[in-house]
C-alpha cells in the first residue's frame, strides 16, 4: 500500500520535528534544532531495515520516492514565494554581507574537503534522465 | 469576457494547491525546453526553473508589496503552500530514502567541522561589513553577522540582544541575499569547488547553512547531492541561533572593548 510509505515518511518527520523542538527547548532557544536532519537519519535507518527485511514492498516505497521526485518542483515553488524584493532593497551593507559570506564559504569547500583523507570521487554520470 | 476571467480566477484560488501543481509543472517543462534548446543542456533545467521562480517572486513582490513573492497574488496563493516549509521539509526528508550510510559516516567529521566553521565565518564577515558601514556597537555587529549566517539566525540573534529594527531589517536582507545567491549560483561554482560528491555536498551544506539556498542550489546542480547537503544545512540555523547571542556576541564584545 502506497500509504505505508507515506506514513513512514510522515512518522519520521513528526518524530524528528519533536526531537528538534525538544533540543531547542533544552538549550534554551526558540528554534527547531536539526529536526529535518534527525528525520532524515531516522528514514535512512528505518528505511534500510524495512527494505532489507522485505516489509516495505516496492509499491509502498513509491509513497516515499514520489515525494523525493516531487522535490525539485517544490523547490521551484519555494523560490517563487521568497521575499526577493526585500533582499534586493536591503541596501549595500546587506548585499555585501550576504555576497561575501557566500564567496568565502565557497572558497572553504575545497579546503575542508581534504579533512579525513583524499577528496571523494565524483558521482558517476547519470545514464538515465533525472526524474522530475 | 471579464466574467469568464473572473470565474477562472475564482477556480484557481479555490483550488490553490492544484493550481500550483499545474503552474509549477508548466514552469519546469518550459525550463527544460529552454535548457536543451538554448543551452544544449549545459545549464540544468531545474536551475532555470529556480531562476524563473525567483523572477516571479520579484514580480509578485513589486506588484503586491507583500513578502511572499508570487504567492501574494490570490490566484497563486497555492504556490506558497506548495513551497512552504512543511511540504519542502517533507520532500527533503524523502530524498534521504536510500542514502548510502557509509558515505554519511565517512563525511560525518568533516560535516561537523564545516558547520562550526560556516557559522563563525559568516558571523565574522557580517560583523566586519556592519563595522565598515558604521554599525560599530557589538549588538548591531552580531545581529548583522547573524544575517550573514541565515535570515532566521539574524532576527533571532537581534531579538535576543535587543537590536534596533533597522539593524534587524538589514540582517534579514543579508540572509535573503545569501539564500538566493546560493539557490541560483551553486550550479555555476560547483565545478570550481569540487562539488560533485556526497562528502563535498555535506561540507557545502554545513558551510552555507541556508536550508532553502542549499536545497535549491544542489537541486539545480545534481539532485543526488541534495540529501547530503540538506542533512548538514538543517543543523546550521539552530547552531547559529544558539551561538550567536551567546558565545559569538561575547567574542565580538571582547574584541570591540
Amino acid at each position: 500500500m502506497v500509504i505505508y510509505g507515506v506514513a513512514l515518511l510522515a512518522g519520521c518527520m513528526l518524530v524528528g520535528a519533536f526531537i528538534g523542538e525538544l533540543i531547542g527547548k533544552l538549550i534554551g532557544i526558540d528554534a527547531n534544532v536539526g529536526g529535518v536532519g534527525i528525520s532524515m537519519l531516522l528514514l535512512i535507518l528505518i528505511g534500510a531495515k524495512v527494505r532489507a527485511s522485505g516489509r516495505l514492498r516496492p509499491i509502498s516505497q513509491t509513497g516515499i520516492t514520489f515525494w523525493s521526485a516531487i522535490y525539485i518542483p517544490i523547490v521551484v515553488a519555494m523560490a517563487a514565494s521568497q521575499n526577493v524584493v526585500a533582499a534586493v532593497r536591503g541596501g549595500t551593507a546587506a548585499v555585501l554581507a550576504g555576497v561575501l559570506a557566500v564567496v568565502v564559504s565557497c572558497a572553504l569547500v575545497p579546503v575542508l574537503s581534504r579533512i579525513g583523507g583524499e577528496p571523494s570521487p565524483p558521482l558517476p554520470d547519470p545514464d538515465v534522465e533525472q526524474g522530475v | 469576457m471579464t466574467e469568464i476571467l473572473d470565474l477562472m480566477a475564482q477556480v484557481m484560488s479555490r483550488y490553490g494547491l492544484i493550481t500550483a501543481f499545474a503552474v509549477v509543472g508548466i514552469t519546469v517543462w518550459v525550463s527544460y525546453q529552454l535548457s536543451t534548446r538554448l543551452t544544449r543542456g549545459h545549464l540544468h533545467g531545474s536551475a532555470i526553473a529556480i531562476m524563473l521562480g525567483l523572477l516571479a517572486a520579484y514580480v509578485g513582490g513589486v506588484v503586491t508589496g507583500g513578502n511572499r513573492g508570487i504567492a501574494d497574488l490570490e490566484v497563486f496563493a497555492g504556490i506558497g503552500l506548495m513551497g512552504g516549509a512543511m511540504l519542502r521539509d517533507f520532500a527533503i526528508i524523502a530524498t534521504a530514502f536510500g542514502v548510502d550510510t557509509r558515505e554519511l559516516a565517512r563525511a560525518g567529521a568533516a560535516g561537523v567541522i564545516s558547520l562550526f566553521t560556516g557559522v563563525f565565518v559568516s558571523f565574522a564577515i557580517g560583523a566586519a561589513v556592519a563595522y565598515a558601514f558604521g554599525y560599530t556597537d557589538p549588538v548591531s555587529m552580531t545581529t548583522i553577522g547573524g544575517g550573514a549566517a541565515t535570515y532566521i539566525v539574524g532576527p533571532v540573534t537581534g531579538a535576543a540582544l535587543g537590536a534596533s529594527s533597522d539593524v534587524i531589517a538589514i540582517s534579514i536582507a543579508a540572509g535573503l541575499i545569501k539564500s538566493m545567491l546560493v539557490m541560483a549560483g551553486t550550479p555555476f561554482v560547483a565545478p570550481l569547488i569540487g562539488l560533485n560528491n556526497p562528502r563535498s555536498a555535506m561540507i557545502y551544506g554545513g558551510l552555507m547553512g541556508t536550508t532553502s539556498g542549499v536545497a535549491g542550489g544542489l537541486a539545480a546542480t545534481d539532485e543526488r547531492l541534495v540529501p547530503y547537503g540538506a542533512m548538514t544545512a538543517t543543523f546550521y540555523t539552530g547552531l547559529g541561533a544558539l551561538l550567536g547571542p551567546s558565545v559569538i556576541f561575547l567574542i565580538i564584545r571582547a574584541i570591540m572593548a
